[in-house]
């Protein structure tokens, strides 16, 4: 079974730790996991690679006891077991890192912990457990800082503190890395590198091919509620490893024609600075980009730096102090709600698909009135809907962006998240817009549906049309963007030519760094003024 | 074994229907052993409860007097609760809507006819919604809780209202009642047919039509449902949640309004300490019974003022108090909202599997 020609990382030879063994899971008539088979070993990182929707979460669940088989069995170092409950987990000895963090954003490290763990009444000597932990396992964190104050990649060394201190035997990640910079994620890899060393085992859940052909020792590949493939991450490409997952060649995106030369602004901000709307956001501080026809500007940054106020000031949700701040298409629009942002050719994707870009309890035609009910598609006369026309409009969306779904108008909520965003991204294409502002274009959408929404965002763009993405996806960003500008802390960089940008710099950049020198100088000019 | 409620992948299109069907068969079930339970004749009881009153003519015409006010007041909040804004304050409008429609006959006796009926109208729904506006400013300008506020100026204004009619309104002629002068009949709405059907029908009529176009075809109706459903999907499709919010007030504190100056100008024909039985609550079970829709809340309205009628009769024939109509009320509003939960959930029996727990330390 082993390979002996394994790169440097050897896949242990111990009995597994935990097996999953013909786990059959149904949802109705849906079957999530189909008889699937999985068996780790004790210190291997063991990747679980698959498609949205591929079943991984299920899976997940299961093992971790938040969900029950509906066939099938687990067994912990060879005896058969069921795990009803998460905190049966935790006492056998599993421990999960969730993808969204659950910790009280006022409340201290400790005091976080401390929830967690009922049976550690003692604050004092809980930080000091805190302390050596984080020292052993490569993990710095003060005990007495409050949440609020800390970064994504700190907040996600609490979460893995806390389930360390429970000693747990298998650890499960679900994607760690989504979240952190290269050079963050570099740093997890060291912690994971120490708690195999200890004979831990890890389960380790990522779409990022390269980082699980980097660090894991195995990989389990789900397709359709079905284990398609087992295999040495080390031994295969990161093609074939897709293609696996996806069942077919992942198709190659062309953006062989260059942005065109005659440069014509289509959206351009102007020193746009914006108070924090609530104590938890994010103040916007002099930002300025121009967008010109033809090409696409992708804005790179890590989660929670001011992305989410920035697309709420370019799509007007969030109105600038003055109207020369935003300028569409040669006309200032920094004062103008959404609607007539819209009627000026701009059109918007939000980051949420459900309950911001589409009301999920509403069909596909009553969301594509949503947006549309304003911009010259008679969808609307002395205010009655024309609901035939946005039937008619949601059916030419959905045939060309080949959205999946099960009825003729299903209600927005009921496609997968995967469709819904090609319907999302979809509905604003199909108006030929002249400005395109697309927040996480390909979020948590799988491999093929992300190649169709890329696809047409380049071919928007070379139609002459301004594209403006902001992705968390530095992949994405190289794939499809021409410039790329940083945003970090309510700051945006100066743009760079993607070809001449590297993973390396743009990763300082998120991380915050160069960002003092920039900050420095614009205090100094507000010195000058004042 | 367990009993859990499971998520469904679709909401039920049938449960939608199925559950007022349902709360109200369980509502019978509890009322009929609550009957038992005090040892009065249960089939005897709903009889005289939900079918005497409809075997006479009389009081068919005043089941549907009844059943005005209550659909009136339901169609109004039924644009409120589709915008999420959450008014239990129509008791409250109801009455600041027949106090303003009330200062003409009042305060000027001698003007009579058809323009003075339609001003009286028209200034109880004015008063209504300027009754409305109150906790939809508040809600606008302090984010105040409209549940708390509109409850609460329900007895600011039913106080008001108590207080105006002992004291200034109070008719000399009256021998200390605390009423004002009757209307004449030239200040009250004409009847149109049998012998208590008042054009407040036609009102209502009208109010059903209008919002079922209103809801269902026009942006307007979208904008309420989008910003019910999602305010923030609502604010990226460009429509305001403070105009909606000041607009469901405006609807639902009009009509209310209306229905009170209708009962005015009507059934009672003078003003009263209470012109009002709990109409401005019981239209919040109706509008939830009838589905949020005007065709639904016909329906509902009526099956509501049938247990007003009934409570009236086993007032009369078993001696029970009136609170038992409340009672009803009560455990119909409870029901739906349960069944409700059967829309968007399943019932699922879990029977654990025999596994031993004792193998998970």
């Amino acid at each position: 079974m082993e390979n002996p020609k394994a790169g440097r990382r050897q896949r242990p030879a111990t009995d597994a730790l935990i097996q999953a063994i013909g786990i059959t899971k149904r949802f109705g008539t849906f079957t999530a996991n189909d008889h699937i088979n999985l068996s780790i070993r004790p210190g291997e990182i063991h990747a679980l690679l698959g498609e949205n929707g591929a079943g991984k979460s299920t899976l997940v669940k299961i093992l971790y006891g938040s969900l029950q088989p509906s066939e099938g069995e687990i067994r912990w170092k060879g005896q058969p077991v069921r795990i009803p409950s998460p905190s049966a987990a935790r006492r056998l000895g599993i421990g999960m890192v969730f993808q969204h963090f659950s910790l009280f954003d006022a409340l201290t490290v400790t005091e976080n912990i401390a929830l967690a763990l009922s049976d550690r009444p003692n604050r004092a000597a809980l930080a000091r457990e805190i302390e050596k932990v984080s020292a052993e396992f490569g993990l710095p964190v003060n005990p007495g800082s409050r949440i609020v104050d800390l970064s994504v990649g700190e907040r996600q060394r609490v979460e893995i503190v806390r389930c360390l201190l429970q000693n747990p035997e298998l650890l499960i990640m679900d994607e760690p890395t989504s979240v952190l910079t290269p050079q963050e994620a570099d740093d997890l890899f060291v912690t994971l590198d120490r708690l195999i060393a200890r004979g831990c085992a890890v389960l380790y859940i990522s779409h990022r091919l390269e980082e699980v052909k980097q660090i894991c020792h195995h990989a389990t590949i789900l397709r359709l509620g079905k284990v398609v493939a087992e295999c040495d991450p080390q031994q295969e490409t990161a093609s074939q490893l897709a293609s696996l997952m996806v069942g077919a060649d992942v198709h190659v995106l062309s953006s062989d024609t260059p942005p065109p030369n005659v440069a014509r602004t289509r959206l351009s901000v102007r020193h746009l600075s914006m108070p924090e709307p609530h104590p938890f956001a994010v103040a916007l501080r002099d930002i300025s980009l121009d967008v010109q026809a033809g090409e696409i500007v992708g804005i790179a940054g890590i989660a929670g730096n001011g992305q989410g106020e920035l697309f709420d000031a370019l799509s007007g949700e969030l109105a600038a102090a003055s109207p020369d701040t935003i300028v569409i298409d040669g006309k200032p629009a920094g004062k103008l709600g959404v609607t007539t942002r819209r009627r000026m050719g701009a059109a918007f994707v939000p980051e949420e698909r459900l309950g911001h870009g589409a009301v999920p309890r509403l069909r596909l035609s009553d969301n594509v009135l949503l947006t549309r009910h304003a911009t010259g598609d008679q969808l609307m006369r002395v205010g009655v809907i024309d609901f035939a026309g946005a039937r008619t409009l949601a059916d030419r969306i959905g045939r060309s962006f080949d959205v999946r779904k099960s009825a003729a108008d299903p209600e927005a909520g009921s496609l997968s998240g995967g469709n819904l965003q090609k319907f999302i991204v979809g509905r604003e294409i199909d108006r030929q817009p002249a400005v395109l502002v697309v927040s996480q274009p390909t979020w948590g959408v799988d491999a093929g549906a992300a190649a169709v929404i890329r696809q047409a965002l380049i071919d928007l763009a070379r139609s002459g049309s301004a594209v403006l993405i902001i992705s968390q996806d530095l992949d994405e960003i190289f794939e499809i963007a021409d410039r790329i500008a940083v945003i970090s802390r309510g700051h945006l960089s100066e743009p760079m030519p993607a070809r001449s940008a590297t993973r390396e710099t743009i990763g300082l950049m998120m991380a915050g760094l160069g960002e003092g020198k920039k900050q420095g100088s614009k205090e100094t000019a507000h010195a000058h003024h004042s | 074994m367990r009993i859990i409620l499971e998520r469904r992948l679709d909401p039920s299109r049938r449960m939608q229907y199925l559950s007022p069907v349902l709360a109200i068969a369980l509502s019978l079930v509890t009322f009929f052993i609550i009957f038992v339970l005090s040892g009065i004749d249960p089939f005897q009881a709903l009889y005289i409860y939900f079918i005497d009153p409809l075997t006479q003519l009389w009081s068919i015409e005043d089941l549907l007097a009844k059943a005005v006010p209550i659909i009136l007041i339901a169609i109004g909040l039924s644009f409120c609760y589709q915008s999420a804004v959450w008014n239990i304050g129509a008791e409250g409008q109801l009455a600041a809507g027949a106090l303003a429609g009330s200062i003409l006959p009042v305060l000027m006796p001698n003007l009579q006819g058809p323009a003075v009926v339609t001003a009286m109208m028209l200034m109880g729904i004015a008063g209504g919604m300027a009754y409305a506006a109150i906790p939809a400013f508040l809600k606008i300008r302090f984010n105040a809780n409209e549940t708390l506020t509109t409850l609460m100026l329900v007895y600011v204004a039913n106080l008001f209202l108590d207080y105006v009619a002992r004291g200034p309104w109070r008719d000399p002629a009256g021998f200390n009642f605390p009423n004002s002068r009757p209307f004449d009949e030239g200040q009250m709405l004409p009847v149109i047919a049998g012998s208590s059907i008042r054009l407040s029908i036609v009102f209502m009529l009208v109010a059903v039509v209008v919002a079922w176009f209103l809801t269902s075809k026009t942006m307007t109706g979208f904008k309420i449902r989008v910003l019910g459903l999602s305010p923030r999907a609502g604010s990226f499709g460009g429509f305001s949640r403070n105009k909606m919010v000041m607009l469901t007030f405006l609807i639902s504190g009009g009509l209310a309004g209306l229905a009170g100056i209708c009962e005015v100008a009507g059934p009672i024909g003078q003003l009263r300490t209470t012109v009002s039985p709990g109409y401005g609550f019981t239209a919040i079970i109706v509008t939830f019974l009838g589905r949020l829709h005007p065709f639904g809340i016909l329906v509902a309205g009526l099956l509501l003022a049938l247990s007003y009628m009934g409570g009236e009769g086993a007032q009369v024939a078993l001696g029970l108090s009136d609170q038992t109509t409340q009672v009803f009320q009560g455990l119909l509003l409870f029901y739906v909202l349960a069944c409700d939960s059967f829309i968007y959930y399943r019932l699922k029996f879990l029977r654990e599997r025999s596994l031993d727990p004792a193998t998970v330390r």
